[in-house]
Order: structure tokens, then sequence, then C-alpha cells
């Protein structure tokens, strides 16, 4: 094993258990391995590190014993084993709802929906900051920060507001406003860019380089490794929750495509680990139209990803030069699934049709999935027979503008019998 | 001629430390070029064995990610900014 540290930091040097089972960083491209550090990218080839571990022996029985949010996975992430006992959000576990009313709408023999708004600030980024905020620790950094199309930003200013750490994040300025509020009312500074969720995340990648990168925690840039791997907790999480059992498909919505990518390696631990059976799954994509560089290169028989200016309602997924998407690519083309995008109109509809069938307000990355889902059952994409699971990572509350003006009440009338009968007619 | 180049952390062993340096060229071809022969090594890089910039490099010339414009024929006016940044993902 080549042991290097990538960058000069005066971070605290990582102590033996400060990390669970996790033993190094490797890179994703070359293979080229790295002690553990606040550090992303290979000094080789510039490709994305991520978390190495040496797992010991783990049970369905130990896990099922730990407590019921992302903690109980413990022993698969980058994380000390006394984790539990530090003021953290404890995101995770969130329902797995059996939608049997979307399903018959739709013509899918079994269905569910993995309804990440129920984390404590109502979207899966809840999962990733937790272990960014172990790893800000560790390495003895007193400032959280992030750069954020939305979600992201309010998961960090609560998380370091339990945790009790300093907060700055970056978002674009134009961000819902349920966004701006959500990242500001924990504390801390929030800092509006003028640009898009693209511009924001060179501003900050530039910051790192130049002057705060061995002080702050930047949850996705320095602490990215770490930070990713809370996505690994939601396919351990389906898994579990199905009784020990990888779904056939499942649709997952993209913008870095980080999330996704997690997704596949925490099914592919699952099953290196012996605690779910060896079967082929399939991971398909989901992105608005508006902002659709992976698809778009998914259509076209591409490897490489053309970015684009992103220009549609779904902010949370708008980011127009993806990192992971060429692992989007290859892990769709791997597993049989498929790259599609739905329009801002058709992003609406799904909002409502889930709303409508399962009583599951999303916002729009939800939309983007389920509208996914609907358009991939009728082109034939997606078969109907196989057992499903769609994404919500986010709630509806925080994007209400989409639905606002085609979610009104039915009647407004006087307080009187006549009135109400002609109302309800 | 002359450009100047913002150089990643990562990248800063073969500039001296050097978190920004000059360069010449009218493409950024020309000034990944004049680069490399100024700091040996550091172009091989930036650039795959294919010559084109490695998929996980995002290079600016001013505000502009070169993908949208011209890639490695993309012009380079005197006093452009040239930024070099890893690509990040998660937002
Ligand atoms: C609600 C929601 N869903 C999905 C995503 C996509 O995540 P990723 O960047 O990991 O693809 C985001 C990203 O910000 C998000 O906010
Ligand atoms: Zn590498």
């Amino acid at each position: 094993m080549v042991l290097a540290t990538t960058e000069n930091t005066t971070a605290s040097p990582a102590r033996a258990g400060d990390f669970g089972p996790a033993v190094a960083l490797s890179c994703r491209e070359c293979g080229a391995r790295y002690d553990l550090g606040p550090s992303f990218a290979c000094i080789e080839c510039f490709g994305p590190l991520e978390i190495a571990y040496e797992f010991g022996r783990v049970t369905r029985a130990q896990i099922a014993e730990g407590p019921t949010n992302i903690w109980r996975y413990r022993a698969l992430l980058p994380v000390p084993a006394d984790v539990t006992t530090k003021p953290n959000m404890a995101p995770g576990w969130t329902k797995l709802v059996k939608a049997d009313n979307l399903a018959r709408e739709l013509g899918i023999r079994s269905l569910h929906i993995k309804d990440d708004s129920g984390n404590p600030t109502h979207s899966f980024k809840d999962r990733v900051v937790a272990i960014a905020v172990e790893a800000a620790r560790n390495f003895g950094f007193h400032t959280l920060s992030c750069s954020s199309t939305g979600n992201l930003a309010g998961a960090v200013t609560a998380a370091a507001a339990r945790a009790g750490l300093d907060a700055c994040v970056f978002i674009p300025a134009n961000l819902e406003e349920a966004k701006i509020v959500m990242a500001s009312v924990y504390g801390g500074k929030l800092v509006g860019i003028e640009g898009t969720y693209d511009d924001v995340n060179r501003f900050c990648s530039e910051l790192i380089g130049d002057e705060l990168g061995d002080r702050w925690g930047f949850v996705n840039v320095n602490l990215r490794p770490y930070y990713a791997e809370g996505s690994k907790t939601l396919a351990y999480e389906i898994a579990e929750q199905l009784g020990w059992r990888i779904p056939d498909q499942v649709i997952v919505p993209v913008a870095s495509g980080s999330q996704l990518t997690k997704i596949d390696k925490g099914f592919k631990e699952l099953i290196a680990l012996g605690l779910v059976e060896d079967r082929p799954y399939k991971i398909f994509a989901a992105q608005a139209e508006g902002c659709s560089p992976v698809s778009a290169a998914y259509k076209a028989g591409h490897d490489v990803i053309r970015p684009v200016k992103p220009d549609t309602i779904a902010k949370s997924l708008a980011i127009g030069n993806p990192a992971d998407g060429p692992y989007v690519l290859d892990i769709a083309r791997r597993t049989g699934g498929a790259v599609e995008d739905v329009t801002d109109a058709e992003i609406v509809e799904a909002i409502r049709l889930l709303a409508r069938t399962e009583g599951i307000f999303a916002e729009t990355a939800g939309g983007v999935t389920v509208g996914v889902l609907r358009k991939l059952v009728a082109s034939g994409v997606l078969d109907p027979e196989a057992e499903t699971v769609v994404l919500n990572t986010g709630d509806g509350l925080k994007t209400l503008d989409a639905v606002a003006g085609q979610a009104r009440p039915t009647a407004v009338i006087r307080p009187s019998l006549d009135a109400f009968r002609t109302a309800i007619a | 001629m002359s450009v100047s180049v913002r150089i990643p952390t990562i990248l800063r062993t073969y500039t001296g430390g050097a978190a920004e340096v000059n360069a010449e060229g009218a493409t950024l071809r020309d000034v990944l070029q004049k680069l490399d022969a100024d700091f040996p090594g550091i172009g091989a890089r930036i650039l795959d064995e294919t010559g084109k910039i490695r998929r996980f490099v995002n290079v600016y010339v001013g505000d502009e990610d070169v993908r949208f414009a011209d890639n490695l024929d993309t012009a380079t006016p005197a006093g452009a900014q040239i930024s070099i940044i890893p690509a990040v993902a998660g937002g």
C-alpha cells in the first residue's frame, strides 16, 4: 500500500479508531492510496478519493440491535464506535412506504417510496452531513462549511448548531425562499453568491485551496470522501426494510451523482459481507430536462459529460457540471438501468400524482424521480413486474412555489349549507 | 500573450508552492505547453495519455469552463486568468 498525504494541513492527525473500519483513502480512478486526511483529489490523476475499509464481521442481528437511525450501520461507516454518544442529528431510518395506490395507477406490481423527507432538516442531506461532522471533529475543524443547492446548506447549519461548531455556507443567491430560511435559521453565516451552483462550487474549491482548507471543513470539498459515505445508508436501509433484500430496480435523482454512486457502493458492500443474497439490481438515474447533462450523455452514448447551464424548477438538482456524472453513466450501464429526464411540467404533475396517491408531498427532486418512474414505465424501459423503489429525497414544503398556483382551495364560500352544497356538487 | 494561471494545492509541489504563476500562449494548449516547460511534469497531471484534459479536472479561462468553449483550443487573451480545479461532487 502506497501511503502519502495529499496536502499540507495543520489538521489534527487521525487516531486509530477515529474512523472506525476505515483504513485509507483510495483513488476511484487509479487506485492510489493515501492516509485518512482532509483531502479529496488524487495527486496522480485528480480522481476522487473514496474511503477504503477493512470490515470486521458484521451480522444482521448486530445491526438490528443498533439505534433506529444511520448509526445502526456504524460498523460500515468511517465513524468511531462511540459516535452515538456525541450530539448529532441522528438522521435516517426514514420510512419505506409501500405505494400500492401509485403502483396501481402506473400499472406496476410492487412499488415502494423511500421517503427521506422525514429526516431532521427534511432532505437526505442530513445523512451525509452527519458523517462529515464526525470527520470535522476528528480533524479538529471548528467551522463547518459547504457549497450547496439549498438542502445541504440547511443540513450543515443545523448539524453544526447541534454539534457546537461554527457554520458558514454558500448557496446560489436565487434559491427557493424556504431553503434560504432553513439555511439561516439555525445560525451561522449564509453567503448567497451571484451565479449558479457550479459558480458557488468553483468559488469554494478555490477558497479551500488558498485560504481555509486547513481550518474549515467543507463537507463536500475537503471532507467529501467521508460525507459521501452517508448516502450508503440509503442502500442499507432499503435492503433491511425489505427484509434484507436488494430490490430489482431503484430510481435515484442525480445532481452531482454522488448519492447514486454511493447507493451502488452500499448494495455491493451488503453483498460482499453476505448480509443479502447476491442477485442483480438495476439503478436508474433521474434528472430534470433543464439540467440533464448525464441523461444527454447517456442518450448520445457518450462517456464524457458536457456541462450545461441549468434552467429548471428542480433547483436542488441544478448542477450543470456533475463531478460524479461519469460514474452514474457507468453504473446505469453496468447494472442494466438507464438515465432519463423529465420537463418542469412533468415534475409538477409527478409531485401532485405522488401527493394525491400516497399522501407524500415531495420537493421538486422527488417530482423528478416519480416523473422519471412514470416515463420509464410508459416507454417500457422499466419492468413493471419487478420490485421497484423510488427515492423521495426532499420535502415539498421546501419548494412550495412549484405547485402553489395549482394547489388551491376547491371553493371559498359563505358558511352556509346552500353554498356548501353548490360548492361540492 | 501573458496570462496568469492559478495552481490547485495538489499541483503546487511543481511550482515550488506558488499558487499563481505566469505563462504565455494564444490558446490553452499553448499555455499548458509553456507551463510544462517551466514546471516539468505538470502537463501530464492536467492532461491524460491521449492529450485531453483529465476528466476530473475543470479548467476555466476567466469565468468560462473551457468545455463550454473550445477545450484546449480556447483562446487565452493577454491578461486572462486561467484556473485549474479538481472536480468536486455533492451539493
Ligand atoms: C433533495 C435532493 N435530492 C438529490 C440531490 C442529488 O444529490 P447528488 O449531488 O449526490 O447527486 C440533491 C443535491 O443537492 C438534493 O438536494
Ligand atoms: Zn488517481
